[in-house]
């Protein structure tokens, strides 16, 4: 095949989720900037605001399917990722906000002054350039991956021993954040952003805007994902998740490999962050906490593991649900619903939505061309179980 | 009688007399002197009510005391020749005699006291009270005069020391009197050396308080023995403080191990991930909970889980809340051990060989299980008071060592021997060890697998619950008692290495005590972060714990 891994990327459904999701990424702040309120097709400022945290979800559970569903590495720390993603541009955002703070300093952040400290810090230097500040959403947890993956994978660090210190690191992280000398706002995190790129950050064209943004990383991210398990490298990746040792006894370096897919989705959890945090206005250590990343997992359990698709289905469907719930009277069972999901979904849909419906699917198929013409049916390979 | 013996006889009475008029004449100077002193107060300058301070202080007259007191008070009035005070029950009473005045004088005002002369009233006060019948008074002003070292206190001291029987009160009183050789300018040179070895011996921050502000001028062998006994005194304390960090390591490292040994279990002995392992120990804090409760309460009210509807059964007898404990405990194992055999007959038996599935399914009923409690118990603390014989401390040397986290590291130690017993000696440790070792051939041999899995698993949380009870006397009863420790557990049990209880055990107290000793340095919070990177970089180097089990496994 002469095709670029891209061509080769874009099946029939990629290639109509991206549709789908570019669809969504003009259509909803159109229908909200260019519609006047009264009308019944106008999407309103906080549903966008909504919807473009969902996408950002959604690009954190992208990240955790590329390692686990295609390489079997259970993070349980990927909110670390995601939220050092996003104090880095908190960092930039309480730049911005310079003498229209509550202590109208214009170098140091309000807390940095409320705390009486003299000077910046050195690590909150040149995050007065946004160039700056991304550069630092993609290499501050792309980094801290790399040197945590260059330990764990290297010592053949495997299974749930990963998944445990994974979680350990976002715990160590979790207290580190909470301290007020640790220089990033303590327990009350960076809030009370003013402006963007110079844009106003509460306005409803910057809103839509950031949406539009997020959905387009949103395609880009599943872009990157879509092409790399399309491409050889995706192969390796899948047998090192099925068959660690033999793939290690093939002559790959499967700790390298793990390492790079392992760095980059961290990268791509840091750009989800860095898009949330001017969405939702704060960034706060209990972004860190444990039980953000292990519920991030099951989003991804949700919508199947393995599938791309299905870790963005996942997402948004799993917090849709957790908004409708804990907005109404059933807020007391939602972590009834949740707990039940992550019980359910592991014992009766093992593949998630997207994995059962395309499991369906090919036995439905199979059925047809069976009836059509058995021999080759009988000759068809089983598809192979992935390990556990 | 021989003319000798009765020259001695005559001498011996002479002797007698001389002695007795001795005593006498100087019982009468003391109660000159003393007269004379009051005589102080009626001049109304400072100056003078300080000397008749000291001089009554020094007189040795039984109402010394009464008078400094009543003057302490501004009870103690003045006439022009006279001096007087009221005492308790406010009858005026003559200062000289102690007895009411014949007559009430009409001009009496009070005796005017400054910060200058409180402080010197304070100090002629410890040092009659070294003269006090109750010990732990005469205790009380020996350390008073030490910290003060008020150079008048001398005369009292050497002579409540000359008369003290007591060794405790002694040796506060002989401390008491080196602080104030050593403060004295024309105290001999051997006498400072010594006081120094005394206040030395007394080894405690006050002691290094009081040789580090000696005052200059010093000769040199003082300054040196002063110097010296600083370092000394630095040893000690360290040690102390190093005997302290020690102690609260194995506190906390008992904590984690009783948190830990069910999940060693679970985890190390099954492979099974129970991310549910903290809720089963919230789950027996709760049980003691209600136990108090029952116990409070006297009846036990039964209800349908998430309403009010129920009714109440009065308890017939009436309980003591020190038996809560030894109720909850056998209770908490039962409730978790059942809610444990419920998981895994109804959930983890389905994902055996699917550790990471194990994970997330458990994850999620620790969900369930804290909403669970959240909505029936409600989201705050819940009060479980200690046994009277778990409140309390003692000191031992330099440290205090409290009772309820003495009963907890021999709780511990107890659940811990008693598992190790259960594994090695009974049937279903027999048949649990076996099923760990070799599934196939173990239910070749007869022994009911899925059987041993559920007990095995409910062995576990109910230890887990067993800590809960233990864990409720030391921590918040919330429902995310479990989360804290959750993590911490999972650190320990890999940390020493899975499938081997010894393991846990030097896991937990070496984490508890790293933890304690790192905290000086760093603060509770990096302490802990420290340890977290230093577990994290220790699994790198070796994955599979301190005290892996041998094997040639590919990966596990």
């Amino acid at each position: 095949m002469t095709s670029s891994p891209l061509i080769r990327a874009l099946d029939r459904g990629a290639v109509g989720f991206v549709l789908v999701l570019a669809a969504i990424g003009v259509l909803v702040p159109l229908l909200n900037l260019m519609l006047p309120p009264t009308s019944a097709w106008q999407v309103p400022t906080y549903l966008v605001a909504l919807w473009g945290k969902y996408t950002c979800y959604a690009i954190l559970a992208l990240s955790i399917d590329l390692i686990w569903g295609y390489c079997g590495i259970l993070s349980l720390g990927h909110g670390a990722f995601f939220a050092l993603g996003g104090y880095a541009m908190g960092m930039y955002l309480m730049r911005q906000i310079g003498t229209r703070g509550v202590y109208a300093n214009p170098i140091l952040p309000d807390f940095m002054v409320f705390l009486n400290w003299p000077e910046l810090p050195v690590y909150w230097y040149g995050f007065n350039h946004f160039a700056y500040a991304a550069l630092m959403v993609v290499l501050v947890p792309g980094l801290l991956a790399f040197v945590f993956g260059w330990f764990a994978f290297r010592s053949r660090v495997t299974g749930v021993y990963l998944s445990i210190i994974t979680q350990a690191m976002t715990f160590a992280l979790t207290l580190a954040f909470f301290r007020n000398n640790f220089g990033f706002g303590g327990n009350n995190g960076l809030t009370d952003f003013k402006d963007i790129l110079g844009f106003n950050v509460q306005a409803q064209s910057t809103r839509a805007a950031l949406f539009a943004i997020s959905v387009l990383a949103l395609i880009i991210a599943f872009l990157i994902c879509r092409t790399i398990v399309a491409s050889k490298l995706g192969m390796v990746l899948v047998s090192i998740r099925d068959a660690g040792a033999r793939t290690r006894f093939l002559g790959y370096r499967v700790e390298n490999y793990k390492l790079l897919v392992f760095t980059l989705s961290a990268c791509m959890a840091g750009v989800a962050g860095a898009l949330y945090v001017p969405q939702v206005g704060i960034i706060n250590p209990s972004e860190f906490a444990p039980g953000n990343s292990i519920e991030a997992v099951i989003w991804v359990a949700v919508g199947g593991r393995g599938t791309l698709i299905g870790a963005v289905i996942g997402a948004i469907a799993v917090n849709y649900g957790k908004t409708t719930f804990t907005s109404g009277t059933l807020a007391p069972y939602w972590l009834f619903v949740l707990g039940s999901l992550f019980v359910l979904v592991t014992l009766l849909l093992p593949r998630g939505i997207v994995g059962t419906w395309h499991h369906l699917w090919q036995k439905l198929r199979e059925r047809r061309t069976a009836a059509a013409n058995p021999q080759v049916a009988a000759q068809a390979e089983p598809t192979p179980k992935p390990a556990e | 009688m021989s003319s000798y013996e009765r020259i001695i006889a005559v001498v011996f009475a002479l002797g007698l007399l001389l002695a007795s008029a001795l005593a006498a004449n100087a019982q009468g100077a003391n109660a000159q002197s003393y007269e004379a002193a009051l005589a102080g107060f009626t001049k109304d300058s400072f100056n003078d009510t300080d000397d008749a301070i000291n001089a009554v202080a020094a007189s040795g007259s039984p109402l010394a005391l009464q008078v400094i007191e009543a003057l302490q008070d501004g009870r103690l009035l003045f006439t022009a020749d006279k001096v007087f005070f009221t005492d308790q029950s406010g009858t005026l009473l003559d200062a000289a005699s102690g007895k009411p005045p014949a007559t009430a004088p009409t001009d009496a005002q009070p005796v005017r006291v400054n910060n200058r002369l409180r402080r010197t009233i304070e100090a002629a006060l410890g040092a009659l009270t070294l003269m006090s019948p109750d010990p732990a008074k005469r205790v009380e002003a020996a350390q008073a005069v030490f910290k003060s070292h008020e150079a008048s206190a001398l005369a009292t001291l050497e002579a409540a020391l000359a008369k003290e029987s007591d060794g405790r009160v002694k040796r506060a009183l002989s401390e008491a009197h080196a602080a104030v050789i050593l403060f004295q300018d024309d105290a001999k040179e051997e006498d400072k050396l010594a006081a120094v070895t005394v206040v030395r011996d007394r080894a405690d921050q006050d002691a290094r308080g009081l040789l580090a502000g000696l005052p200059s001028g010093q000769s040199p062998a003082v300054q040196k023995a002063a110097a010296d006994a600083i370092a000394s005194i630095d040893n000690r304390l360290a040690m102390w403080s190093g005997v302290q960090n020690a102690w609260y390591g194995l506190s906390l490292g008992s904590v984690l191990l009783l948190a830990a040994i069910g999940l060693a279990i679970t985890f190390g002995v099954m492979g099974v991930i129970n991310m549910a392992h903290g809720e089963m120990v919230m789950l027996g804090a709760y049980t003691t909970f209600v136990v108090q409760e029952v116990i409070r309460q006297k009846a036990i009210s039964l209800f349908i889980p998430f309403t009010d509807i129920g009714f109440r059964i009065p308890l017939p007898f009436d309980l003591s809340i020190d038996w809560s404990l030894p109720i909850a405990v056998p209770l908490a194992f039962l409730v978790s051990g059942f809610i444990g055999i419920l998981i895994e007959r109804g959930i983890i038996r389905f994902l055996y060989g699917r550790p990471l599935e194990t994970l997330l399914a458990t994850w999620g009923l620790s969900l369930i299980l804290q909403q669970a409690v959240r909505t029936q118990f409600g989201p705050t603390n819940k009060d479980v008071s200690n046994p009277s014989w778990m409140s309390g401390a003692f000191e031992l040397g330099g440290i205090t060592i409290t009772y309820n986290r003495l009963w907890i590291i021999v709780f511990t130690l107890a659940v811990f021997v008693a598992l190790l017993g259960l594994l090695r000696f009974t049937r279903l440790g027999l048949e649990m060890r076996a099923v760990t070792q070799n599934r196939q051939m173990a239910a070749a041999m007869g022994i009911r697998t899925a059987r041993i899995d559920a007990l095995t698993f409910g062995l576990g949380s109910g230890i887990a619950g067993i800590a809960g009870v233990a864990l409720s006397q030391i921590d918040n009863v919330s429902p995310n008692l479990g989360q804290g420790y959750i993590i911490d557990s999972f650190l320990v049990v890999v940390f020493g290495g899975v499938g081997n209880l010894w393991g846990t055990l030097v896991g937990a107290f070496s984490l508890g005590i790293a933890n304690k000793f790192l905290e000086p340095y760093a603060g509770a919070v990096l302490g802990k972060i420290a340890i977290l990177v230093l577990i994290i970089l220790f699994i790198q180097k070796r994955p599979r714990g301190l005290f892996a089990l041998k094997g040639r496994a590919v990966e596990a």
